[in-house]
């Protein structure tokens, strides 16, 4: 039997099942496995070991697995975006460092409510603005398939503790590729859902228009799994939507003839490494011999889908970061004579350089005198990136693209150049715009590193997304590829 | 056209951040670098496009209008930088 940590998440509960381990075991194999390889990988801003410890030997005693959530007794860790009631909540920022939310997310109240053990918070581009996980203000993470590469962001931590076996899934959050791009780059699964299947209700906010909370998991199974627990209609989050949730489990059926996909030309061109075009092409022969119809597409306005993103995800972002004036909760500097200058000053010194450079990219973008060039504009792109999206959605019932189109690059390669570090989510931000799921699953490697596949679908397709994913995945042996850390 | 000095100052004063020299140079380039690449969006053509401002297809959405619990006012002052009784300790607004 290969080591307790390095199991799947639907493993590791079939084990508590047949009581072959305990969840007092799960968490101490994961505990071990932290003090291992956390030295190398930085994946976690707080690990809350005694906690999972005392709700494991919970559990246990109370033998919650035998009812039936596949969660009870398994450790996870969530990105450190989402609150955790009388745990320290940063978002990677030294605005929020001393931070202790008052209340638990209402993907935490579901998750405990399934008895799942957190392990602990996860390393993420500050305010979740990033694609590297260097955002952060505390210390970069590192990638697990070579630790001088960076694991993607902004749910880095997240991405790199699934990847490295420190935990079994983790919880993150997608506003432009932040759940999809790191697990690419990191070799795991991850699901962005449809805008509104997931409550926001404890999510610190970045980009309300576009945020949404997703799986990071080892296979689409265990994304499945984690999506049941956590889909549902919130009334605390008033976009929330209310529509029935299926079983995602049920969608695992490996059978997938007759599914019309369509692979737009856009992702396949300059711009995408040829590592990553070859691994790519191998997969769409897999997916054509599973029995799916492919056919080439076009989706002309993805070209201005990056531009259009980096209006509306400052714009948005420097509305919601407007909160953070020392007052009430956060950083606040110390001495100042007047108010504005006490909030002034407290901006300036709780705030990262990529956090500032949006906030006030987005200032400017809603200014009187700018509103319309900009901000207006990007939201006209953006009906016109989703009705290209609705049309291409009444021909297949799939897309398929790269999920990045790099591998991991270096730490510190992208620092300097911010515009650079943007175009690595070109691939993802189009989902956000439309508020249409995504999945990500490992297609193969280019030099040794991961490469991802993602496929999108029309709103509320999930069931569709878990069920081509999983055949896929099932079909090669990706999944059984291990980082040697 | 690169942003000017003043403007970077304009943009910084207009969230409320301030900044030292050094960050108003180098943000200066990055800022204009961004605002030169989003300014693509002018070329295309949204003659009677309507707006997007969410995906979610809901609009006002309302909750009933009763009493529940909040928070407490202990748990609500605990992250206080300043606090003083039950109240949140701030500079004066209004100078004489």
């Amino acid at each position: 039997m290969s080591a307790l940590h390095s199991l799947t998440l639907q493993e590791a509960h079939n084990l508590l099942l047949r009581r072959e381990a305990s969840s007092v075991e799960l968490a101490q194999a994961c505990l071990d496995r932290i003090s291992e390889v956390e030295p190398k990988i930085s994946a976690f801003v707080t690990v809350t070991g005694e906690l999972a410890l005392k709700q494991a030997r919970r559990i246990d005693d109370q033998r919650a697995y035998d009812k039936g959530s596949p969660l009870a007794g398994i450790p996870f860790q969530a990105k450190d975006v989402i609150c955790t009631q009388g745990i320290r909540t940063t978002c990677s920022s030294r605005m929020l460092e001393n931070f202790v939310p008052p209340y638990d997310a209402t993907v935490m109240e579901k998750v405990y409510a399934n008895d799942a053990v957190l392990l602990g918070k996860g390393n993420m581009d500050e305010f979740a603005m990033g694609s590297s996980t260097e955002h952060s203000a505390f210390f970069p993470t590192s990638n697990p398939w070579d630790t001088s590469r960076v694991p993607g962001g902004s749910s880095g931590g997240s991405a790199a503790a699934v990847a490295a076996d420190q935990v079994f899934y983790a919880l993150g959050s997608d506003t432009g590729g932040s759940i999809r791009q790191p697990a690419s780059l990191c070799g795991i699964v991850a699901l962005k859902p449809t805008y509104g299947l997931v409550s926001r209700y404890g999510l610190i906010a970045f980009a309300s228009s576009l945020d949404q909370i997703g799986p990071m998991t080892k296979s689409v199974a265990d994304a499945a799994i984690v999506l049941n627990a956590v889909a549902g209609y919130d009334p605390r989050d008033s976009t929330s939507i209310n529509t029935p949730i299926p079983d995602y489990t049920e969608s695992l059926t490996g059978d997938v003839k007759g599914l019309r996909v369509g692979v737009p030309r856009e992702f396949f061109g300059e711009g995408t490494q040829p590592g990553v075009l070859e691994a790519m092409n191998t997969a769409l022969g897999v997916l054509e011999d599973l029995g799916v119809d492919i056919e080439e597409t076009t989706l002309p306005s993805t070209r201005y889908a990056t531009a259009c993103y980096h209006i509306i995800a400052p714009s948005e972002c420097s509305a919601n970061l407007a909160r953070y004036d020392g007052v009430k909760f956060g950083h606040s500097k110390a001495e100042a004579a007047t108010m504005w200058e006490a909030m002034e000053g407290t901006r300036q010194e709780g705030f990262g350089p990529e956090v500032k450079r949006r906030i006030m990219l987005g200032a400017y973008a809603l200014s009187s005198g700018y509103y319309d060039a900009y901000y207006l504009k990007a939201q006209k792109v953006r009906t016109l990136i989703s009705l290209e999206l609705d049309e291409a959605f009444q021909k297949y019932d799939v897309l398929v693209t790269p999920t990045s189109p790099t591998v991991a690059f270096g730490l510190g390669e992208k620092t300097a150049n911010p515009l650079e570090m943007y175009l690595s989510d070109i691939c993802n931000i189009s989902a956000n715009m439309a508020g249409i799921p995504a999945l990500t699953v490992p297609c193969g490697f280019s030099d040794g590193l991961p490469v991802g596949m993602q496929f999108m679908g029309p709103a509320l397709s999930e069931p569709t997304l878990i069920r081509l994913g999983h055949a896929y995945e099932q079909s090669c042996d990706w999944r059984l590829c291990r980082p040697d850390i | 056209m690169p942003l000017t000095k003043q403007e970077v100052l304009h943009m910084a004063a207009l969230c409320r951040i301030a900044l030292s020299p050094d960050e108003v140079e180098y943000l200066r380039g990055q800022l204009s670098d961004i605002l030169e690449h989003v300014r693509t969006l002018q070329q295309v053509d949204t003659e009677g496009v309507p707006p997007t401002s969410h995906s979610a297809g809901l609009t006002s959405v309302m909750r009933e209008d009763s009493v529940s619990d909040g928070l407490e006012p202990e748990s609500t002052l605990a992250n206080a930088p300043r606090r003083e009784e039950d109240f949140f300790r701030v500079n004066a607004v209004l100078e004489e």
